[in-house]
C-alpha cells in the first residue's frame, strides 16, 4: 500500500463570491485546473486568490456560478463533504495531538480501520522524512517540520485536490527554497492537483504548471510561468511578475508578426503581437537593457546601488526613469555618467497602450 | 474516497430523535412528577395512573384528547427516513413535523392550564372544558426537544448554514431556551404590570402604581424623602463611579508601579466572587453599628454619643463599593494591561512628559473598560439586594421594595412587576448610555504582533496618592474580612465578647449514630442543598455558555446580533428582576417550576451564562480559526471539530467557567431570595433569614463557612487548571510560528 492520487480537475464556472451585500471578493471568474497540474493563484493582496482557494476547498461558498472538482458538483458541499484537503499559511496543527494523531486525525473520518489508518499515516510521515517525530508535539518541531506534517496530514487523505494557502510564508528564506522544492517533487511523483496560493512572483515562477494572476477579484492572466514572464497580457502583469520598465513608444510600421518601434528617438523591432500602429506601451526587464550599448537611448545615470552579485542602477531618460540591473560589478558606472542604452534582441515586449 | 453525507439514506441523529420523541411520547410521564429527581412514579401506578401516564396512554384512557395532534409530529418524520438529504421532500417532512409537533406544544400548552381553559375566547368557542392540565413533565420535555430538533434537521437539510445540523441545533437550542427562559419571563412578568385586582387589564392600573409618589418622589430636595427610584439610581451611579475610581487605582497600582506587592492586590480579585455580598454589610454593622468596636471605641473615647449613622445611604454606600471595588479592579486590570506599551513608548519617543502620555495616550484609550466597569457597578449595586436589606434602615431602594411587594403582607404582584420594569429600565438605560459613549471608535491596541514594550510608570504626582488610596482601601477591606471571621467566634458582639465556637457547633454539628452520621446542625440541610445546585448548576452553565460563545464566534448566520444581543441581555437584568418573573412566569403550567430545585438551577444557568459566553468568546477568539477550517478540510464535520479540537483547547476556559458558576451559585442571594423553598432552601437565603432574626453570629459564622469552602474550590480549581498549562503553551507556540 502507498500513497496514490486520486487527482481531479477543477472547473470554475462564472463563479462570483460577494460576502455581506456589497464586497465583491472573486468578481465571475471561469477556470479549469488540470488534473495532475500545480497551478498557483497569485496576486496582491485583496484580488480575490485566498477566497478563490477557500471556495475549493468549501471554506466559503460561492455566491453565484459553480465549481466542479472530477466530474461532481461541489458548488454547495461544504468542506467536510468535498475531496480536498488543504494546508494552512498556519498550518493549524492541533496543539494537543502529537504528529501522528494529527496526521492520522482526517483518516479517522474516511472510514479507514486503525490499524490502516496508522499505516497510511506513517507512510505519509514516511514521504516527507518526519518518521522518527511521530511522538512530539507540534510545539516541539522546527517551523519546517510543522509544515511538513501540515503536508503529510493533507497528502494521507488522497485528495482530489491539495490546496496550498501561502505555505512559505512562515519560514525563513532559505528554508523556502528548500520546501518549495520538495512540496513540486512531491507533486509530481505523485501526480497530484493542487492549487498554491502565493503573492511571492518568484515561488510561482519556480514550483507552478500554470499560473493565474489575478487584480481585483479578476483573473488577469493565465499562463505558464515562461508565457507570463515573456508575454505578459498588460501592464499589471508585466509588472507584478518580475520587475518591468514600462516605456512609452510609438509603432512605427507593422511588418507581417513583425512590428517597428520608436522609443525615444531609438528604433527597435519586435513582434507586434497583434498591435497596430499608434502610441503603445514597452515593458522591458531590468536585465534587459544593454548598458553602454553601440546605439540606443541617452540615459544618465541617476544612482548607482551596489548588492553583492550585480549593480543596480537608476537611470534618467527623456521619458522618465528606468531601472536597470548589471553583471559588472567589477567596472561600474559612475553617478551622471551619460551612457546610451539599448534594448535586448529578445525580451522587451509591447504592450497595449492604457491598461492597467 | 470520502463518504457522502448528502447521498446517504441513513441518518442517524434524525433517527435518536425520531425514538427520543416516540420514547416521550410513549413511555414517560408526560406531565411533572413530584420531584424531577426521584423515580417514585415508575412503582405507583405507572403507566395507568393519570398523574404519572405517558401521553399515549392517557389519550388511550380518553382523557387529555387535546395532545393527540402531537402525534402527527412524530408519525411524519417517519416518512422521511429512506429518503436521501437533497430530497426537497425530506426537509419539507422534517420542517412540517418539527413546526407542527413544536407549534401544537406550545398552543395546547398556553391554552389549556390549571383551571382549563386559559382563555374565556377558547371557553367561549368549544365550550367547558371541563378538564385541565398540569406543566410539563419529562415526556412533554423530550417530546418538545425532539420537534425542536426535527425541525432544525429541516431547516439545516433545506442548506442553511451548509446543511450543518449540529450549527443549526445549537442554534435552535440556545434561541429556544433563552425565548423560555429570559424573554418570556420577562413579558410575563410586563403583563403582569398591567393586571388589575379582578384579573383584567388595564393601563389605569399600571399607571397609578408607575407614578406612586412612593416611586418618584422628590421629597429629598426639600427635606422629606426621595422616591425608591431615585434612591437606587442616586446609590448605583454613586457606587458606579466611585468603584470605577477605585478599581483603576488598583489596576494603575499593579501595572504601572514600583509597588512590591502585586500578588497580594491581585488576591482581592478573588474577593467578590467567593463572598456572600451582604457579608460586608454584616461586617460593617459589626464595626461601626451601635455597638459596633469602632463606635463603641470612640464613644469611650471621645464622650460621643453612638448614632445610627450607618443605616441608610452611607452603609450601603460602603458596603457595595467594598463589594464590588474588586470587580471594577477585575476589568480594569485587563483594559490597563491590553493598552499596548508601543502606543505609550511611540507618545513618549514624541516628547510628550509621562503626565501627558497619561493623560493623552493611555487614559483614553482605557474608555471602554472604563465605561464597561461603570456599568458593572451600576448593574451590581442596583440589583444587590443583601447590603440594603441589612443596612438599609430608611433608605428603601427597587430591590428591597421589591421584595416586600412580593413576600410581604401587601403580596401585589402587580407592583412588584411595576417596580422590577423600573430597575430593569435604569440597567438597559445604562447598558444602552455605555453602546452610545463609547460610539463607533475602535480602541484595538493589540495588533497581533508580538509586543515587547514595557508599560511606563505612572508620574510621580500622580503615583503618591493612588499608591496612598490603594494602601488605606487595601487596608479597610483586610479590616472588614477580618471583622467577618472574628464575629463568628463571638459569643454575643458588642455585648459578650468572650470567644467561642458555639456558632459553629449550632449550624455545623453532627453525631456519629449507628448506621451513619447525624447531620444535627441547623445550616446542613440549606448546605448540601447549595452544594447539590450550584454542582448541577455549573457544568450546565459552562455547557450552554460555551456552545452560545461558538456560535458566536465561529459561526455566522442571519439574525446573529440580535442572538448576541438576547444571550448578553440576562447580564443586564438585575437578580431581583429574573426572582420576581420567574415566580410570575414558572408557577403555571406549562412550565411549571416553582418551589422546585429546577428552578433555581434555571436561574443560575441564565444568570451566570453571560459570563461563560465572555469567557468562551475570549478564549476562543485566541484559537485561530484555521485550526477548524483545517478539521473541516480533513474531514470532520462540525460537531466532531467542536469536540475534538476547541473543547480540548479550551479546557482553561471551561474549568473557569465551571468555577465561576458554581461559586456564584453558592453566593448569589437576589434572584435566589425569591425562589427558595421550604424543600429547597440556600444557604444565602437562610442566612439571610438569620439576619432578620438578629442572630448574627450564626448567620456570619455561616457566611464564613462558605467563604472557605469557596476558596477551597478554588484553589482546588487553580490547581487542575494549573496543569493544563502545557496546553496554554503550546496554543502560544502555535500563534508565534
Amino acid at each position: 500500500m502507498s500513497i496514490n492520487s486520486k487527482a481531479a480537475p477543477v472547473r470554475f464556472r462564472n463563479v462570483t463570491k460577494v460576502y455581506g451585500t456589497d464586497v465583491v471578493a472573486v468578481d465571475n471568474i471561469d477556470m479549469e485546473i488540470e488534473a495532475g497540474k500545480l497551478v498557483t493563484l497569485l496576486g496582491p493582496s485583496g484580488c480575490g486568490k485566498t477566497t478563490t482557494l477557500r471556495m475549493i476547498a468549501g471554506l466559503e461558498m460561492a455566491t453565484k456560478g459553480s465549481i466542479h472538482i472530477g466530474d461532481r458538483d461541489v458548488t454547495l458541499l461544504p468542506a467536510t463533504d468535498r475531496d480536498v484537503s488543504m494546508v494552512f499559511q498556519s498550518y493549524a496543527l492541533f496543539p494537543h495531538m502529537t504528529v501522528m494523531e494529527n496526521v492520522s486525525y482526517g483518516l479517522g473520518f474516511s472510514g479507514f480501520d486503525k490499524s490502516e489508518t496508522r499505516d497510511r499515516a506513517a507512510q505519509g510521515l514516511d514521504l516527507v522524512g518526519l518518521k522518527e517525530y511521530e511522538d512530539r508535539l507540534p510545539s516541539e518541531l522546527s517551523g519546517g517540520q510543522q509544515q511538513r506534517v501540515a503536508v503529510a496530514r493533507a497528502l494521507v487523505l488522497e485528495p482530489q485536490v491539495l490546496l496550498f494557502d501561502e505555505p512559505l510564508s512562515n519560514l525563513d528564506a532559505k528554508l523556502r527554497r528548500q520546501v518549495r522544492e520538495e512540496i513540486r517533487e512531491i507533486q509530481q511523483n505523485l501526480g497530484l492537483t493542487v492549487v498554491y496560493v502565493t503573492h511571492d512572483q518568484e515561488e510561482a515562477l519556480a514550483v507552478s504548471d500554470e499560473i493565474v494572476v489575478m487584480r481585483n477579484a479578476g483573473i488577469a492572466q493565465i499562463g505558464s510561468p515562461r508565457d507570463l514572464y515573456d508575454a505578459p497580457a498588460d501592464r499589471f502583469v508585466a509588472d507584478f511578475i518580475g520587475e518591468a520598465n514600462i516605456i512609452p513608444c510609438q509603432i512605427t510600421s507593422i511588418d507581417g508578426d513583425m512590428a517597428l518601434i520608436d522609443v525615444d528617438g531609438f528604433p527597435h523591432t519586435l513582434p507586434a503581437r497583434g498591435m497596430t500602429v499608434g502610441s503603445a506601451s514597452l515593458a522591458v526587464r531590468p536585465t534587459r537593457l544593454m548598458l553602454n550599448a553601440q546605439t540606443g537611448m541617452n540615459m544618465r545615470v541617476r544612482k548607482a546601488t551596489y548588492v553583492g552579485s550585480r549593480m543596480e542602477y537608476t537611470l534618467k531618460a527623456g521619458f522618465g526613469e528606468v531601472f536597470a540591473v548589471s553583471e559588472n560589478v567589477d567596472a561600474p558606472l559612475q553617478v551622471d555618467a551619460q551612457i546610451t542604452v539599448g534594448l535586448d534582441k529578445n525580451g522587451p515586449v509591447l504592450l497595449p497602450e492604457d491598461h492597467g | 474516497m470520502r463518504p457522502l453525507v448528502s447521498e446517504r439514506t441513513a441518518h442517524p441523529v434524525l433517527i435518536f430523535w425520531i425514538i427520543a420523541g416516540w420514547v416521550g411520547f410513549f413511555l414517560l410521564p408526560w406531565y411533572g412528577v413530584e420531584d424531577f429527581f426521584t423515580f417514585e412514579w415508575l412503582i405507583d401506578g405507572y403507566p395507568f395512573d393519570t398523574d404519572y401516564a405517558p401521553a399515549a396512554f392517557l389519550i388511550g384512557q380518553g382523557e387529555k384528547l387535546w395532545l393527540a395532534p402531537a402525534l402527527l409530529g412524530l408519525l411524519l418524520p417517519l416518512l422521511a427516513l429512506g429518503r436521501r438529504r437533497t430530497e426537497p421532500l425530506y426537509a419539507k417532512l422534517l420542517i412540517l413535523s418539527g413546526t407542527v409537533g413544536f407549534g401544537w406544544m406550545i398552543l395546547q400548552g398556553f391554552t389549556i392550564g390549571i383551571r382549563g381553559w386559559n382563555f374565556d375566547w377558547a371557553r367561549a368557542m368549544f365550550g367547558d372544558l371541563g378538564d385541565r392540565q398540569f406543566g410539563m413533565g419529562y415526556g412533554a420535555l423530550i417530546c418538545a426537544s425532539a420537534f425542536l430538533f426535527l425541525l432544525t434537521q429541516g431547516i439545516a437539510a433545506r442548506g442553511a448554514i451548509n446543511g450543518d445540523v449540529f450549527v443549526l441545533s445549537a442554534i435552535g437550542g440556545v434561541i429556544v431556551i433563552v425565548t423560555a427562559f429570559v424573554f418570556f419571563p420577562i413579558a410575563k412578568m410586563l403583563t403582569a404590570a398591567f393586571i388589575t385586582e379582578d384579573g383584567g387589564y388595564s393601563a389605569g392600573v399600571f399607571a397609578s402604581k408607575f407614578f406612586d409618589d412612593r416611586l418618584w418622589g422628590l421629597g429629598c430636595l426639600s427635606g422629606g424623602r426621595c422616591g425608591v427610584a431615585w434612591n437606587s439610581l442616586f446609590l448605583a451611579v454613586l457606587v458606579g463611579l466611585i468603584t470605577t475610581v477605585l478599581g483603576l487605582i488598583f489596576a494603575l497600582v499593579v501595572t504601572r508601579s514600583g509597588f512590591r506587592f502585586k500578588k497580594g492586590l491581585r488576591a482581592l480579585t478573588v474577593l467578590p466572587i467567593i463572598t456572600p455580598p451582604f457579608v460586608i454589610g454584616l461586617a460593617l454593622i459589626l464595626l461601626f453599628g451601635l455597638s459596633g468596636s469602632v463606635t463603641v471605641f470612640f464613644a469611650d473615647v471621645f464622650g460621643v454619643q453612638p448614632t445610627r449613622w450607618l443605616y441608610g445611604l452611607p452603609g450601603i454606600l460602603i458596603a457595595q463599593t467594598l463589594a464590588f471595588t474588586p470587580i471594577a479592579f477585575l476589568v480594569l486590570i485587563g483594559v490597563v494591561e491590553g493598552v499596548s506599551p508601543s502606543m505609550e513608548e511611540a507618545a513618549q519617543t514624541l516628547r510628550a512628559s509621562k503626565w501627558q502620555v497619561f493623560k493623552t495616550v493611555s487614559l483614553p484609550l482605557m474608555r471602554p473598560g472604563l465605561a464597561n466597569a461603570f456599568l458593572l457597578g451600576f448593574i451590581e449595586s442596583m440589583a444587590d439586594f443583601g447590603n440594603p436589606l441589612v443596612l438599609g434602615g430608611n433608605y428603601d431602594v427597587l430591590s428591597t421594595e421589591i421584595f416586600f411587594a412580593i413576600v410581604g403582607a401587601q403580596y401585589d404582584q402587580g407592583k412588584a412587576a411595576v417596580l422590577a420594569m423600573v430597575l430593569l429600565f435604569f440597567t438597559l438605560g445604562a447598558f444602552y448610555a455605555q453602546r452610545f459613549w463609547l460610539g463607533k471608535k475602535s480602541y484595538t491596541t493589540v495588533s497581533g504582533k508580538g509586543d515587547s514594550g514595557v508599560h511606563p510608570h505612572m508620574p510621580r504626582a500622580l503615583s503618591l496618592p493612588v499608591l496612598a488610596i490603594a494602601m488605606i482601601w487595601a487596608g479597610f477591606t483586610a479590616v472588614v474580612y477580618a471583622m467577618i471571621f472574628y464575629g463568628s467566634v463571638v459569643e454575643l458582639w458588642g455585648v459578650n465578647n468572650n470567644l467561642t465556637f458555639k456558632h459553629y457547633v449550632t449550624a455545623f454539628s453532627f453525631r456519629l449514630e449507628e448506621g451513619g452520621i447525624r447531620w444535627s446542625g441547623a445550616a446542613w440541610d440549606s448546605f448540601w442543598t447549595t452544594l447539590k445546585i450550584a454542582a448541577i448548576a455549573a457544568p450546565l452553565t459552562a455547557i450552554v455558555g460555551l456552545i452560545t460563545a461558538y456560535l458566536l464566534t465561529r459561526q455566522s448566520f442571519a439574525g446573529k446580533n440580535a442572538f448576541e444581543f438576547g444571550t448578553m441581555l440576562s447580564f443586564a437584568i438585575p437578580g431581583t428582576v429574573i426572582g420576581v418573573s420567574y415566580i410570575l412566569a414558572f408557577n403555571v403550567p406549562p412550565i411549571e417550576i416553582t418551589g422546585t430545585g429546577i428552578i433555581l438551577v434555571v436561574s443560575f444557568i441564565f444568570r451566570n451564562m453571560p459570563v461563560g459566553v465572555r469567557a468562551g468568546i475570549a478564549s476562543m477568539s485566541q484559537l485561530d480559526k484555521s485550526l477548524d477550517e483545517s478539521s473541516l478540510t480533513l474531514g470532520a464535520n462540525s460537531w466532531q471539530t467542536f469536540r475534538r479540537i476547541i473543547l480540548p483547547l479550551l479546557r482553561p476556559a471551561i474549568l473557569a467557567a465551571l468555577v465561576y458558576s458554581f461559586v456564584r451559585a453558592m453566593t448569589a442571594i437576589s434572584a435566589v431570595i425569591f425562589l427558595v423553598s421550604a424543600e429547597y432552601d440556600m444557604a444565602t437565603s437562610y442566612i439571610i433569614g438569620r439576619v432578620e432574626n438578629n442572630d448574627y453570629g450564626l448567620a456570619i459564622a455561616y457566611s464564613t463557612t462558605l467563604i472557605f469552602v469557596m476558596l477551597t474550590v478554588v484553589a482546588v480549581m487553580q490547581l487542575i487548571v494549573g496543569r493544563t498549562e502545557i496546553g496554554r503553551r503550546m496554543t502560544q507556540s502555535r500563534t508565534n510560528v
